[in-house]
């Protein structure tokens, strides 16, 4: 499958011009960084695309970069842990690490809810 | 590659004594664990060996840094002489800077720290690393929350750095009660270098010891460790053994009366001598003639001055008929003036090793070996003694050395237990009779050849140090 070919977009494909909204102040760009198809990186993928689609339907964008394939990006968003998602958009970025199997947690960490602690 | 005991092979640190007292350096494709605590050293061991390993084995280096970033360390080490942008740019080195903020972190499910894999071994493919270090892994700890994960990855990348037959240095922060906070001991089982920082009398020694090293024989004291200007080196620079030569020649004390006693030839050449007695009896007097006797065979000679200023002794020589200048003009003569409360023990050791490693005299003097006791504790001054007794034997340097014996008790344990490491022993007093005060010199010892038992009466003229006349036919090696 093409999903995972080194840097891929998948964007929500707009119907129309007025589905574009909110504004774009409002887009999530999320950077999702594997080492290459492992479980644990299938499984952040799958979580990811779902609580965006639940979530953020409409804004935002995924990116997801395989550090197998491309090493040399893995020090530019100092990623050490994998997966780890990190949301470029809006600011200030942030990072979740580990399979994004913890919905609240996600939510939390990309700033969509408030912490409960 | 095979490992088998005896054949190990060892990576050289370049650091000055330190691949003495390893045999040779770290073990090669290994991992190394340096761990002290906070300002001991640790960094700055990991990198010399990494600069070292660049600059002179040929062996590219990766250093991944947990703590500070690229800008800082850089200018922290720019003052022990490494330029490592300059490095960097050579493409022999890469320093990945890791930083962990715990609080833009979320952590949920699970994870592994494959990004510093990836990260690693980007680096040391694209410089062909032979050389990792890892300072401080341990951040990671205070970065990341799920313990049982990282200490599985770390298991995971020292196995990985062996694979790749990596040598490797990771430093740790000492624990309470372990070596290091997180035990990265139990996880690094091949090489083990305690670095401590103790400030004792407002003075600071640094100690290095090796506390593990699998498949090696290594001196297992605990060693002065320095760090200035010229980089880190750890004492001794050479090994310590009693090893070195017996020479049979012999060479002028400067003083004719005094090689009258030694039978009429002096000290044997690279042997070592104690000056030793109260104020004002003229030790100076004769360790410069030493010097000066020196010199006019056209050996080099290094002083150490600790009490006086080149200028004050070259001035106060000529009283006695010494022109020293000639010799500082040829450059036969180097005195190296320093108070030793300046630096601690350690430091004014190293200082000296230096010097008689850059210039390698024929002759050494120390005056005086009392103002190092005010530098340090006894014990140590004996050590250091020992090791630069050691080492000026092994170069096969005649070295003298003065010390002051306090008012009135002239032979208790006033040298600093070094006596016994002396191959002779000088004593001068001051005798007062009438209104006159008189000098006498005699030898204690004299290792080796016969000596005069007797006690001389003797008088620094402009002509230099003499004996009267009525005592000078007496002169000789035994008195009957």
């Amino acid at each position: 499958m093409p999903l995972l070919s080194g840097r891929l977009r998948v964007e929500p494909v707009a119907e129309s011009l007025e589905e574009r909204t909110p504004a774009e102040t409002d887009r999530f760009v999320l950077r999702l960084y594997i080492a290459g198809q492992t479980p644990k990186c299938m499984r952040a993928f799958t979580n990811l695309k779902r609580i965006c689609e639940e979530h953020l339907a409409d804004r935002y964008r995924i990116e997801i970069i395989d550090l197998l394939q491309n090493p040399q990006l893995a020090r530019g968003d100092q990623i050490l842990a994998v997966p780890t998602l990190v949301r470029h958009l809006p600011e200030p970025v942030k990072k979740i690490i580990g399979d994004l199997s913890n919905t609240e947690r996600v939510l939390v960490g990309l700033d969509l809810r408030p912490d409960p602690i | 590659m095979s490992h088998s005991e005896g054949a190990l092979r060892k990576a050289p640190t370049g650091i000055g004594g330190l691949d003495d007292v390893t045999g040779g350096g770290l073990p090669v494709g290994r991992p190394t664990l340096v761990c002290g605590g906070p300002g001991s050293g640790k960094t700055l061991v990991a990198l010399s060996f990494l600069v070292n390993g660049v600059r002179h084995f040929d062996e590219p280096g990766v250093l991944m840094t947990f703590d500070e970033n690229a800008e800082d360390l850089a200018y922290d080490v720019a003052s022990l002489g490494f330029d490592l942008p300059e490095l960097v740019a050579s493409g022999k080195l890469i320093i990945d800077y890791v930083r962990i903020d715990r609080s833009e972190i979320e952590e949920t499910g699970e994870y592994d720290l494959e990004g510093l894999f990836v990260r690693l071994e980007q680096a040391v493919r694209s410089v062909g690393a032979k050389r990792v270090v890892l300072d401080t892994i341990e951040s990671l700890f205070s970065g990341l929350s799920n313990e049982n994960i990282l200490r599985a990855e770390l298991r995971r990348l020292l196995r990985w750095l062996k694979d790749k037959e990596l040598t490797a240095v990771i430093t740790g922060e000492r624990g309470r009660d372990t070596l290091t906070r997180q035990g990265l001991e139990e996880y690094i089982s091949d090489a083990v270098i305690l670095l401590d920082h103790r400030v004792h009398e407002e003075l600071s020694t640094r100690r290095l010891r090796i506390v593990k090293y699998r498949g090696s024989h290594h001196g297992t004291n605990e060693y002065p460790f320095l760090i200035d200007h010229d980089g880190l080196s750890v004492l001794p620079v050479t090994a310590l053994g009693l090893d070195h030569g017996a020479p049979t020649e012999r060479v002028s004390s400067g003083v004719a009366p005094l090689d009258a006693m030694l039978g009429g030839r002096g000290f044997y050449r690279a042997s070592t001598v104690l000056l030793s007695g109260s104020a004002g009896t003229g030790k100076t007097s004769l360790a410069a003639s030493f010097v000066n006797a020196a010199c006019a065979r056209g050996e080099r000679c290094l002083y150490f001055l600790l009490e006086e200023s080149p200028q004050q002794i070259i001035r106060n020589m000529r009283s006695i008929g010494l022109d020293l200048e000639q010799w500082v003009g040829s450059g036969l003569l180097q005195m190296h003036a320093d108070r030793p409360s300046r630096f601690g023990l350690e430091a004014h050791l190293a200082g000296m090793y230096r010097a008689i490693e850059q210039s390698s005299p024929q002759a050494v003097v120390v005056d005086s070996i009392t103002d190092l006791m005010s530098a340090g504790e006894r014990n140590s001054l004996r050590a250091m003694l020992v090791r630069l007794i050691d080492h000026l034997k092994t170069q096969a340097m005649t070295a003298i050395f003065t010390s002051l014996t306090p008012g009135g008790a002239e032979l208790p344990d006033s040298n600093g237990g070094v006596s016994s490491l002396m191959d002779a022993w000088v004593l001068v007093s001051l005798e007062q009779r009438g209104l006159v005060l008189h000098r006498h010199i005699g030898v204690l010892k004299s290792r080796g050849m016969p000596h005069s038992n007797r006690v001389y009466e003797f008088t620094m003229t402009e002509k230099g140090i003499r004996v009267p006349a009525s005592d000078a036919a007496a002169l000789g090696p035994v008195e009957s």
